[in-house]
């Protein structure tokens, strides 16, 4: 089974095909997206399985040599990320069936929902750093369409935005590639490696490191270059803010995670020192915005820009802790930001507002909701047996070993600006008197939206209770990302 | 001929800065198809220029030119033209629906809706 780990490419991709011949059709569509996924996610599973016990998966397309043909590599941060997209996707669809709304289905929802796995699946599993670049094109292009889907006066306001933005930061990836062409003559990335290892990265090198993380950096939101965020992904329904805020700027992490810990590795003190300084201030100002606006999407929306500098703070550590702490919370954030949209969205589905200010008592009608949201809530902050606090703890931990004390401070007291922001939502939302008339709405479609979104959240609560279960997953992932070799071994043999 | 091509780059990213910052919608489209274009110079410029020869490898060929900056570039034109037409799209949907191509008149956020 060599091409094992293409599997959860092709098939997202496949299925997105099909369902272009059924545009009509919305049962047809459900049910090939729900199969799609599902059965992408069982070939991630057994890829997971066969990372786990033979190690690093790597081919190289059209039986080129390692460093000439395109290679796709999967090693064990890859596979993670890929698997946990994929569940992802599976709530989010079923979530979509009842929350998307016929219109949407029947202008290329689902397919649009596959072609963004396909990209993401891509960017995370590719090893050749131009071939990156078109796999980000692929999840760019399909974010595109969903953002857009709908028409609505706002979305096409706020989506110009974000395809400008993503236009100017692909060409300047564009450039970034040329730039580090020009200097080490390869492109697949374990090659890259062993070429800037033997020039042992001069200042020129450094440059391309800095515009990578500019490039990266916007797509997942860091410090000054965060700024479309919040404004782009408010605009589009629910479930496609879900997909977009746990999986598209968890993409740009990866890429930075990766770079810069397989190229730039040669001058540690200067380019992982800007990644630190940088994720610090995205925490500041990430925490500035969570507490400055009254409205539920924009609340959570910033905390996603907290969660990106909390796990480049880990990365940039570069140290055991710092770094499985960085791995553990990647995944734990992508969990439990898709369950808390998928909660955001039930309450928005009641109440009609996403305006903090008009609710109020929703304790009353809809209790479980609410206790779900609490958990969820305290996983986001990391309270112990929750899932976000075994990554905190380790990265924290790392940063006290690189004696980086002031940013463990400022990420521990960023926690408490996080559980008081989600807080202030169950206050307002659920406690009090209810402040108008909800709206009628169907308790059908009320269940089968809580479905998806409990099993979500039950998930993270296994994922923070099972934490020793995955201590040796994270352990590999970890390994790779400190010790390049097994990365160029695995490709180039 | 590097040189030639950097100016020209320059020139090209000079005018995509220039039109991107600019109010106009179509403006900006245009800065941003004149900005992929200098990017793809870029790659072809920074893959070296020499060779005189096409990338037909046989025996006693030394002087060929790098094929991979062709190859690059393809994908990067193919995907550039992709995403233009949808933003021309967009960009004639926003108008319609806003009744405006002024990006001043974009701003702002829900509270302004």
């Amino acid at each position: 089974m060599i091409n094992l780990l293409l599997f959860p490419i092709i098939l997202p991709f496949f299925f997105a095909i099909l369902l272009l011949f059924f545009k009509e059709k919305i049962k047809t569509q459900r049910i090939l997206a729900l199969i799609g996924v599902v059965v992408s996610l069982a070939a991630s599973l057994v890829l997971l399985w066969k990372v786990k016990t033979d190690g690093i998966q790597a081919i190289t397309l059209g039986s080129w040599p390692a460093p000439f043909g395109i290679s796709m590599v999967s090693d064990m941060l890859s596979v993670l990320l890929v698997t946990t997209t994929l569940l992802l996707t599976l709530f989010i669809v079923i979530y979509s069936f009842t929350s998307i709304g016929q219109q949407r289905e029947r202008f290329f929802y689902y397919p649009a929902i596959l072609f963004l796995v396909t990209g993401v699946n891509g960017a995370f599993t590719t090893g050749d750093i131009f071939n990156l670049f078109v796999f980000f094109e692929v999840l760019l292009m399909a974010s595109y369409v969903l953002i857009v889907l709908g028409g609505e006066k706002k979305q096409l306001r706020e989506s110009l935005k974000y395809i400008l933005v993503n236009v100017i930061s692909s060409a300047l990836f564009v450039i970034t590639v040329a730039y580090l062409y020009s200097v080490v003559g390869t492109l697949n990335m374990a090659d890259i490696s062993v070429k800037i290892a033997e020039v042992n990265q001069p200042g020129i090198i450094t440059v391309i490191a800095v515009l990578f993380l500019i490039v990266f950096g916007i797509k997942g939101s860091i410090f000054p270059l965060y700024f479309w965020l919040p404004g782009s992904y408010s605009a589009p329904p629910v479930p496609v803010l879900a997909l977009f805020g746990a999986l598209l700027t968890k993409v740009g992490i990866y890429a930075i995670m990766r770079t810069y810990t397989l190229f730039f590795v040669h001058d540690i003190g200067f380019t992982h020192e800007i990644l630190m300084v940088l994720s610090i201030l995205t925490i500041i100002a990430g925490c500035i915005g969570a507490l400055a606006y009254f409205d539920l999407k924009q609340i959570i929306i910033y905390n996603i820009v907290i969660a990106v500098g909390v796990i480049l703070f880990g990365a940039a550590q570069m140290n055991e802790a710092g770094m499985s702490g960085a791995v553990f919370y990647l995944i734990h954030d992508m969990l439990i930001k898709g369950a808390l949209f998928l909660l955001i969205g039930i309450i928005i589905y009641i109440t009609g507002t996403s305006n903090l200010r008009k609710m109020g008592g929703l304790m009353k009608t809809h209790a479980p909701l609410g206790w779900f949201y609490l958990i969820a809530a305290f996983g986001l902050a990391g309270i112990p047996p929750l899932s976000g606090f075994v990554g905190k703890l380790l990265i924290v931990k790392g940063a006290f070993e690189a004696g980086n004390v002031w940013g463990s401070i400022i990420i521990l007291a960023s926690s408490l600006v996080v559980l008081l922001s989600v807080m202030r939502i169950f206050i307002y939302a659920f406690w009090g008197e209810p402040k108008m008339e909800l709206p009628k709405t169907d308790r059908k479609a009320y269940l089968r939206l809580m479905g998806p979104a409990l099993v979500l959240v039950m998930l993270t609560i296994v994922y923070g209770v099972g934490t020793e279960w995955l201590v040796p997953f994270m352990t590999d992932a970890t390994d790779v990302l400190l010790q390049p070799s097994i990365y160029i071994d695995a490709v180039l043999k | 001929m590097e040189l030639l091509m950097a100016i020209l780059i320059g020139v090209l990213f000079t005018a995509a800065v220039y039109l991107i910052l600019s109010r106009s919608i179509l403006k900006i489209i245009i800065g941003t198809g004149l900005l992929s274009h200098g990017a793809h110079l870029l790659i072809l410029t920074m893959g070296g220029l020499g060779g005189t020869a096409p990338p037909v490898l046989a025996d006693g060929v030394t002087e060929f030119a790098d094929p991979l900056p062709q190859a690059l570039i393809l994908t990067a034109i193919v995907i550039s033209f992709g995403v233009t037409a949808f933003i021309l799209v967009l960009a004639y949907r926003a108008y319609a629906v806003h009744k405006t191509d002024n990006m001043n008149q974009l701003k702002g956020n829900d509270e302004h809706d």
